[in-house]
C-alpha cells in the first residue's frame, strides 16, 4: 500500500523538511496561450456555424490546435516537475483536493443534463403547456419514439465498462506492489475496452431509431449519452498517457498521482453510466 | 481570529523573477493575478457605468431620446447586468481581493495551484473579449447585440435573437464560467491545504472562510448554467429542441436551470462582501468580530440554503401552489443567517472604539444598504406579493441595494482598507470622505425612488414610461449622474495617492487590524512566509 497522502502531509506539518512545503511554479506561457486559444475555440464555432469566413472551420481549427497544444505542453511541464521531485507532500495533497473538485464539478455538470431527463420522464404531462403536451402525449418516452432494448446493446456497454473499471483498478494495485508488468497490461486491457466501448456507442448513436432534432427524446438522449462517451474518450486519452509514462519507466509505487486521477476519472465516467444505464436506459424504455 | 501571537517568516523585499510585461502575462505570484484581477474589473466597470448612464439618461424624462431603436436599450441592460456581474463584482471579490489576501491571511506563500491561478484569469479577458463581441454581431432582427436580459430565457434568446449574438454571449459564459470553476477549486485547496501550522479552520479569518464557501457556490452552480447554455446552444444552432414546445421541449426547464445557478450565484457576490465587511468593523471598532462562530456557520447556512430557494425567481410562471409555498418559506429562511451577521456587526461596533477611517465609512453604508436591500428582499420572497412586484423597479431596487451598492461598498471598503497594502502608499482620507459621502447619496437618490415607482407598477427594461411616472425617474436620474461624479472622485483619490507617493507602513490602521498582512511590509515582499508562520 502507499502511504496515504493525508497521512504524509500530516507527518510534513508536524516536522517541516529543511526545503520549502510548497512548490512554488516558476512563470508560465501556458496559461495566457490555452486562454487565447480556446477565444479563438470559441469565435471560431460561431464564424463556423454561421459561415461567416472562408474556410469556415480555419480559426477553430487554429484553436483546437492551440488547446492540444496547450495541454500537452502544460502537462508536460507538470510532469516533468513530479519526475524531478518538486511535488512536496503538501503540493500532492493539494493536487487530490485539485481532482476531487474538478470531478465534483464534472458532476454538476452531469446534473443539468439529468436535471432535463427527469424534467420529461417524470414529468411528461403539464396541463398548462398545451404545445408541449400535444407533442409529448402525456408519457416518457414520448408518443411515436421507438427506444431500443436496453437488455441487448446497452447492457452490453455496462459490461464493457465496468470490466475497464476492473482492469484500472488491478494495474493500480499491481503498481502498488511493484509490479510493472502488470500495471502495463491493466492498462491496455482497460483502455482497449475504453475503445470498444467508444465503438459500440457509436455504432448505436447511427442505428439509433430517433433523431437528435426535432424531439426532446432525442435532444436529451444524445446529449446526455453524448456527454459521457466525450467523457470516455477523454479519460481514454488520460489513461493513454498513463500507459506511456508507464512505458517510460515512471511512476513509482509510492508516487503516481497522474495514474490515481486517470483511476479516478475513470470511475467517475463509469458511476455516470450506471445512471444512465439506470434511468434513461432501463427504467424509462 | 488569528490575534494572538505571530511570528511572521517573511523574507526581505526581493525582485520577482520576470520583468517588464511577462512578469504579468506569464504570472504565477497570487499577488501580481490579484492586481491584474483588480485593474480588469476596473475597466470593466468603466463599460459597464457607462452603459448604466446611458439608460438613465434615457430614462431622464419619457418618450424615446437616445434609443430609436428600444431592442438597442435591452441590449444595454442585458450588457450591464452581465458585465457587472461577471467582468466586475465577481472578479474584484474573489479573483482581486481574494488572489492578494487569502494566501497572506492563511500564512501561505501562495495560491495551491499558480498556473491555473493565471489561466482563471486570461479565461476572463477571453470571455469579455467575446462578449465585447457580441455587441457588434447581429441579435435580434434588425439590431446588433443580445438584447434577452441577463437571465438569456428562450424562447426570447432562441427564436426571438437568430443572429450569432446570443452565441457570442453563451460561449462567453461558458469561458467565465470555466475560469471560477477553475479559480474556486484553486481557493478551496489552497485554504484546506495551505493554512500556517496552527492556524486551524476556527481560527481563520471570516473573510478567508467568506471565499471558502463562495468556492464551493461556484463549483456547484456554476457547471448547471453551463449545462442549461450548452443546451441553449444546440437549441439555437442544431436544431435541438430542449426548451422548444413545437418539439416537446420545456421553457421553464430553462429558468429552473438558470436560477439553480443563478441564485447561489447572488450570495456568490455577497458573501465575499461579508467578509470584506467583518474585517474592515473588526479592525476600526478596535475589537475582534463579535459572535465569530455564529458568523461563520450564519456563512454556512446562507450558501446552503441558496441552493433550495431557486424557485423564488419564478412565482409568475405557473409553479402549483405548494411549491410556490416551499420556495416562499425556504426563501423567507434566509433572513435568519442574513439577520445574525447584521445584528453580529452592530454588536462588534456596539462598546467599541470606533474609528471612522475611510473604509469604515464604507463598511458601515454597506450595512445600512445591505439591511435595506435585504428587507425588500423579504417582501418580494412572499409569491403574493410578488405576484404584483415581479418585473417592475421594485425588483430593480431590491437588487441594486444589495448587489450594485452592498458589494460594490463592500469592494470599496476593500479597495480603501487594502490599497495601503497592495501599493504601499496612502490614500488622501479627504478625497475618500469625499468619495463616500457623494456616493452613499447619489445611489440612494438613484435607488430608493425606485421603490415607489416599482410598487406603482413600472415594468423594468422598457426604454419607455407613462407621464405617470416622471417625476421619480427624473430623480432617480439626477441619483445616477451624482454616482458618475462619485467615480470620478474615487479616480482623482487613487491619481492623487500615485502623485504623492506617501509611503504606508507595514500597519496603517492600528492595533485593530489583525490578520497577518498587517504583519507584512506593504506592499509585501514577492514570496512571503517562504518559511511558514506559527500561529499560536
Amino acid at each position: 500500500m502507499a502511504i496515504d497522502p493525508r497521512l504524509e502531509a500530516e507527518m510534513a506539518r508536524a516536522s517541516p523538511p529543511p526545503g520549502p512545503a510548497y512548490q512554488l511554479v516558476e512563470p508560465s506561457p501556458w496559461p495566457i496561450r490555452g486562454a487565447f486559444s480556446a477565444l479563438l475555440l470559441a469565435s471560431g464555432l460561431i464564424l463556423w456555424v454561421y459561415n461567416l469566413i472562408w474556410p469556415p472551420w480555419i480559426v477553430f481549427s487554429l484553436g483546437a490546435v492551440g488547446v492540444a497544444a496547450t495541454m500537452i505542453g502544460w502537462w508536460r511541464d507538470v510532469v516533468r516537475e513530479g519526475e524531478a521531485h518538486e511535488h512536496t507532500p503538501l503540493t500532492q495533497l493539494s493536487l487530490h483536493y485539485g481532482m476531487l473538485l474538478f470531478i465534483g464539478s464534472e458532476v454538476m455538470f452531469f446534473v443539468a443534463w439529468f436535471w432535463a431527463f427527469f424534467n420529461s420522464a417524470l414529468f411528461p404531462g403539464d396541463s398548462i403547456q398545451v404545445v408541449r403536451d400535444k407533442v409529448i402525449g402525456g408519457v416518457w418516452p414520448p408518443q411515436g419514439i421507438e427506444t431500443d432494448d436496453p437488455w441487448g446493446l446497452p447492457l452490453l456497454m455496462t459490461a464493457i465498462l465496468l470490466t475497464s473499471a476492473a482492469a484500472v483498478t488491478w494495474a493500480h494495485g499491481r503498481l502498488e506492489k511493484g509490479d510493472r508488468r502488470g500495471l502495463k497490461l491493466g492498462l491496455i486491457v482497460g483502455i482497449a475496452l475504453g475503445v470498444i466501448f467508444t465503438c459500440v456507442q457509436a455504432y448505436d448513436f447511427t442505428h439509433a431509431s430517433f433523431d437528435y432534432s426535432g424531439n426532446i427524446y432525442g435532444a436529451v438522449f444524445f446529449m446526455a449519452t453524448g456527454f459521457h462517451g466525450a467523457h470516455v474518450i477523454i479519460g481514454s486519452i488520460f489513461l493513454s498517457v498513463c500507459l506511456l509514462r508507464a512505458f517510460l519507466g515512471q511512476f513509482t509505487p509510492k508516487e503516481h498521482l497522474g495514474l490515481t486521477f486517470a483511476a479516478w476519472y475513470w470511475h467517475f465516467v463509469d458511476v455516470v453510466w450506471l445512471f444512465l444505464f439506470m434511468f434513461v436506459y432501463v427504467w424509462w424504455a | 481570529m488569528a490575534d494572538a501571537t505571530i511570528t511572521p517568516g517573511a523574507k526581505p523585499l526581493e525582485p520577482g523573477p520576470l520583468v517588464g510585461w511577462r512578469r504579468y502575462v506569464y504570472a504565477t505570484n497570487h499577488k501580481d493575478i490579484g492586481t491584474l484581477y483588480l485593474s480588469f474589473a476596473l475597466i470593466a466597470s468603466l463599460v459597464g457605468t457607462f452603459l448604466s448612464i446611458a439608460m438613465r439618461l434615457e430614462l431622464h424624462e419619457p418618450g424615446l431620446q437616445y434609443f430609436t431603436n428600444p431592442q438597442i436599450y435591452n441590449v444595454f441592460v442585458t450588457a450591464h447586468g452581465l458585465i457587472m456581474i461577471f467582468f466586475v463584482l465577481m472578479p474584484a471579490l474573489i479573483g482581486g481581493f481574494g488572489n492578494w489576501m487569502v494566501p497572506i491571511m492563511i500564512g501561505a506563500p501562495d495560491m495551491a495551484f499558480p498556473r491555473l491561478n493565471n489561466l482563471s484569469f486570461w479565461f476572463l479577458v477571453s470571455s469579455f473579449t467575446l462578449f465585447c463581441s457580441s455587441l457588434f454581431f447581429p441579435g435580434a432582427p434588425g439590431s446588433d447585440g443580445a438584447g434577452t436580459g441577463w437571465t438569456l430565457y428562450p424562447l426570447l434568446s432562441t427564436k426571438g435573437h437568430p443572429g450569432p449574438s446570443v452565441d457570442f454571449v453563451i460561449l462567453s459564459l461558458h469561458l467565465a464560467g470555466a475560469s471560477s470553476i477553475l479559480g474556486a477549486i484553486n481557493f478551496i485547496a489552497t485554504i484546506l491545504n495551505m493554512r500556517a501550522p496552527g492556524m486551524t479552520m476556527h481560527k481563520m479569518p471570516l473573510y478567508v472562510w467568506s471565499i471558502l464557501i463562495t468556492a464551493f457556490l461556484l463549483v456547484l452552480a456554476l457547471p448547471v448554467l453551463a449545462g442549461a447554455i450548452t443546451m441553449l446552444l444546440v437549441d439555437r444552432n442544431f436544431g435541438a429542441t430542449f426548451f422548444n414546445p413545437e418539439g416537446g421541449g420545456d421553457p421553464i426547464l430553462f429558468q429552473h436551470l438558470f436560477w439553480f445557478f443563478g441564485h447561489p450565484e447572488v450570495y456568490i457576490m455577497a458573501l465575499p462582501a461579508f467578509g470584506i465587511i467583518s474585517t474592515v468593523i473588526a479592525t476600526f471598532a478596535g475589537k475582534s468580530i463579535f459572535g465569530y462562530l455564529g458568523m461563520v456557520y450564519a456563512m454556512v447556512s446562507i450558501g446552503f440554503i441558496g441552493f433550495i430557494v431557486w424557485a423564488h425567481h419564478m412565482f409568475t410562471v405557473g409553479l402549483n401552489a405548494n411549491t410556490q409555498a416551499y420556495f416562499v418559506a425556504a426563501s423567507l429562511l434566509i433572513a435568519v443567517p442574513t439577520g445574525i451577521k447584521i445584528f453580529s456587526w452592530v454588536a462588534t461596533m456596539w462598546g467599541g472604539s470606533i474609528e471612522f477611517r475611510t473604509p469604515m465609512l464604507w463598511a458601515i453604508g454597506f450595512v445600512f444598504l445591505f439591511t435595506v436591500g435585504g428587507v425588500t428582499g423579504v417582501v418580494l420572497a412572499n409569491a403574493g406579493l410578488d405576484r404584483v412586484l415581479h418585473d417592475t423597479y421594485f425588483v430593480v431596487a431590491h437588487f441594486h441595494y444589495v448587489l450594485s451598492l452592498g458589494a460594490l461598498f463592500a469592494i470599496f471598503s476593500g479597495w480603501y482598507y487594502w490599497f495601503p497594502k497592495m501599493t504601499g502608499y496612502l490614500l488622501s482620507e479627504t478625497i475618500g470622505h469625499i468619495h463616500f459621502w457623494v456616493t452613499f447619496i447619489s445611489v440612494n437618490v438613484l435607488f430608493f425612488p425606485q421603490h415607489f415607482l416599482g410598487a406603482a407598477g413600472m415594468p423594468r427594461r422598457i426604454a419607455d414610461y407613462p407621464d405617470a411616472f416622471a417625476g421619480w425617474n427624473f430623480v432617480s436620474s439626477l441619483g445616477a449622474y451624482g454616482a458618475a461624479c462619485g467615480a470620478v472622485i474615487f479616480f482623482i483619490g487613487m491619481a492623487e495617492a500615485f502623485y504623492r507617493k506617501r509611503p504606508a507602513p507595514a500597519n496603517p490602521w492600528g492595533p485593530g487590524a489583525t490578520t497577518l498582512e498587517w504583519t507584512l511590509s506593504s506592499p509585501p515582499p514577492y514570496h512571503q512566509f517562504e518559511v511558514q508562520p506559527r500561529i499560536s
